[in-house]
């Protein structure tokens, strides 16, 4: 059966300054979503926000797991509860190697006193490797220390195939990245989607949905979801600019 | 003197370095000993402790004359720490002899604790010795067959008491000659009290395959508080020496200070490891140096956590023509603790070569300071130095300084010397706490990610321990 992340009515503040302003949309598992929209329109806030980072709060409205509200549980909950979220601009830790930091997160979403099986776990590491085309030597490397743009978006897009989520938001992740490196990561999200699993990505252009087609296209606004249609608004919204948006906005 | 009982003064805070509330009412018990040298410390206490020992006059004297030393010296609070002066001299324990059995049960021991140490690993026997339940740790076998191993190569390992009777000769000729009595107050006051610790000996040309570890014998004969270890690599020998566990101690002193000398003759190498987890209501304050000869190197790799206040900093003098001196340090300060640590490399001949890499982490209010002081005087030719300093800082409160000192005179010699303070960002711990890692996962990732290549030197289990170690000091420093 599916699952589905519901958010309903969301305003996201930071500080005193509010940035997301009553935004609702439901996703299921199977299904991508593209998130469109100029800078600032509130499109980072909104991922961050559900994923539980404390400079943004949550003022008013709600977000649903399987009807379950996640807002009254701690980020790292969230993410075992099966959230994930591809950063647009990853952190790095140094002195721990990516093999050994998912290693670390998947012992954390397993119960007190199961212990991770080493030789399963390296097997399906290498398996998810060589469907990325990931170099072996790279998951010896300490996460996103000293990476290249394109380097820190494949460790992002390795490790959500590690952990396995239910729903993936999914932040710019076209961004930096030149074409050869675009056409890998979304390569690579390409081969994880499927019915366990629902995306929204959020980009600022069309590009990216050239390579990850998606089922529905929303345009934000000024913190709203002003307009949803299919894979063809995009398009539209490529053709027109957002200046069409704008002008729509103000006829209404 | 006998049948004076002693009731452990109740600790008032909880350690924070454990998570382990040492304030839990049974944690304070009497025990009855055979040899107590009573409170506070005077002539008489030290001509009781060297009667106990039935020593010979010239260490009575050479204890005496180190308690005159220790008296005229002040506190070094001009240039360390005010707290210092928080030690009363007077209500302390200088002398107990082991081997009396505390009288308190397994059952007694407070849940908490019990529970930190089935996290840590540690053997069932080894828990009750460290709760106090038993004085002894059984592992007197263990020890006899090291023991008994190396004595087949002439190697003498044994405790310093013991050594100071059966080898006078060898003890005599090296003993308080790297650490002179006078060299601060603590060395004159371990130097006037002094009882355990360890001695060996390793005969020219001999290599001692096997790390020998004081973890069996002290653990034998009971933990020293101001114990004096002297080891002596001859000509071409190699030794490599492992002192502490991870393990908390729970002492009922709040005094540890040690003396430890290091002589690496021509061509010798001594790596000596000390991986430490005190109380948090614990004074550490420990002198350690070796003298390297020619061609000889000493490598100290110092581990520091716990303690109220720790003061230490491991020296290396390189006393002949290409002699090496090494320090890796790493040290964490929790909420309430002071690391004040260091190294210190004293260059006194031709192309001698040091290297200091010291590692800082302070969490909570926890307060790290570094030390170091390089010297390399004018008429010297080829030396060289390197030194690293690297502290984490984790939430604003911690804090960090560094004092540098390096003299270097010569046009000839060459320095390097590199300093850096970083701070787990509130973005680092929630990238990874959006993989499912809690906070207290995440911040002890972050600090083994920052010791990971020294941490990567230590022998396979004390590194295995010290990574459980600072999963255990994060939990307990998380709301």
């Amino acid at each position: 059966m599916a699952s589905s992340l519901e958010i309903k009515n969301l305003h996201v503040s930071i500080g005193d300054k509010e940035i997301v302003k009553g935004l609702s949309l439901t996703v299921k598992t199977g299904e991508v979503h593209a998130i469109m929209g100029p800078n600032g329109t509130g499109k980072s806030t909104l991922s961050k926000a559900i994923a539980g980072h404390p400079d943004y709060t949550i003022t008013s409205g709600d977000v649903l797991i399987d009807g379950k509200s996640i807002l009254g549980i701690e980020p790292d909950e969230r993410a075992r509860a099966g959230l994930f979220l591809a950063f647009q601009y990853p952190a790095e830790i140094p002195g721990v190697s990516i093999a050994n930091f998912i290693r670390a997160a998947l012992q954390a979403k397993m119960g007190e006193g199961e212990e991770l099986d080493a030789t399963a776990y390296y097997k399906k590491l290498y398996q998810k490797m060589d469907m990325l085309q990931i170099d072996r030597k790279f998951t010896s490397r300490a996460v996103n220390d000293g990476f290249s743009g394109g380097e820190k978006k494949r460790c992002e897009i390795l490790q959500m195939a590690m952990l396995e989520p239910r729903f993936a938001m999914m932040d710019e992740t076209d961004s930096g990245l030149d074409i050869d490196a675009l056409r890998i990561v979304s390569d690579g999200v390409n081969q994880l989607k499927g019915d366990a699993l629902g995306v929204i990505m959020i980009t600022h252009y069309q590009r990216l949905l050239n390579y990850i087609v998606p089922d529905h296209v929303h345009v934000m606004w000024d913190g709203r979801i002003v307009k949803s249609g299919d894979k063809s608004l995009a398009l539209e919204l490529e053709a027109k600019g957002y200046e069409w948006v704008k002008k729509e906005l103000i006829k209404a | 003197m006998a049948d004076t009982t002693l009731t452990s003064e109740p600790v008032q805070s909880d350690n924070p370095v454990t998570g382990i509330d040492q304030s839990a009412g049974n944690f304070s018990y009497k025990v009855d000993y055979e040899f107590d040298a009573g409170t506070g410390l005077s002539e008489k206490t030290v001509e009781y402790i060297s009667a106990a020992k039935k020593e010979d006059p010239w260490i009575r004297e050479f204890r005496l004359k180190a308690l005159k030393v220790f008296e005229s010296k002040p506190m070094p609070t001009h240039w360390a720490t005010k707290d210092l002066e928080a030690i009363d001299f007077s209500k302390i324990r200088y002398y107990l002899s082991s081997g009396q059995k505390p009288k308190r049960t397994w059952d007694e021991v407070p849940d908490d604790i019990k529970r930190t140490f089935e996290r840590l690993g540690i053997p069932e026997q080894e828990r009750k010795f460290l709760a106090g339940v038993e004085a002894q740790f059984d592992s007197e076998a263990a020890y006899s067959n090291v023991k008994e191993a190396v004595s087949k190569q002439g190697v003498i390992f044994m405790n310093s008491g013991e050594a100071l009777k059966e080898h006078p000769e060898i003890f005599k000729k090296w003993f308080g000659k790297v650490i002179p009595t006078g060299d601060n107050k603590f060395s004159a006051l371990n130097s006037a009290v002094f009882s355990g610790g360890s001695f060996i000996y390793v005969p020219k040309g001999v290599k001692v395959s096997h790390p020998l570890q004081a973890y069996f014998r002290i653990n034998a004969e009971n933990f020293g508080q101001f114990e004096r270890t002297l080891i002596i690599a001859d000509e071409g020998s190699e030794v490599t020496y492992m002192e502490g566990c991870t393990a908390p101690k729970f002492s009922t002193s709040t005094l540890h200070s040690a003396v430890v000398e290091l002589v690496a003759l021509k061509g010798a190498k001594i790596q000596y490891i000390t991986v430490q987890n005190w109380a948090a209501n614990v004074f550490n304050l420990v002198t350690k140096r070796g003298v390297a000869h020619e061609e000889a190197e000493i490598k100290w790799i110092d581990c520091n956590i716990g303690s109220r206040l720790t003061m230490k900093y491991p020296g290396v003098i390189l006393k002949g023509r290409k002699a090496r001196g090494e320090v890796i340090s790493i040290a964490l300060a929790n909420d309430g603790q002071h690391q004040d640590t260091g190294a210190k490399m004293v260059h006194a001949a031709d192309e001698t070569t040091s290297n200091i890499i010291a590692k800082s982490i302070s969490v909570g209010h926890g307060r790290s300071t570094y030390r170091g002081m390089v010297h390399m005087p004018k008429h010297l030719k080829g030396c060289k130095n390197n030194t690293e300093c690297d502290a984490l800082l984790i939430n604003t409160n911690s804090r960090t300084d560094t004092y540098p000192s390096i003299t270097v005179r010569g046009a000839e010699n060459k320095v390097q010397h590199e300093a850096s303070v970083s701070k787990v960002s509130e973005e680092q711990i929630f990238y990874m706490r959006q993989r499912g890692l809690t906070e207290a996962q995440a911040m002890s990732l972050s600090v083994n990610g920052f010791i990971n290549d020294l941490a990567r030197q230590f022998p396979m289990e004390y590194s295995v321990e010290l990574k459980r170690l600072i999963d255990l000091e994060m939990e307990g420093s998380v709301g």
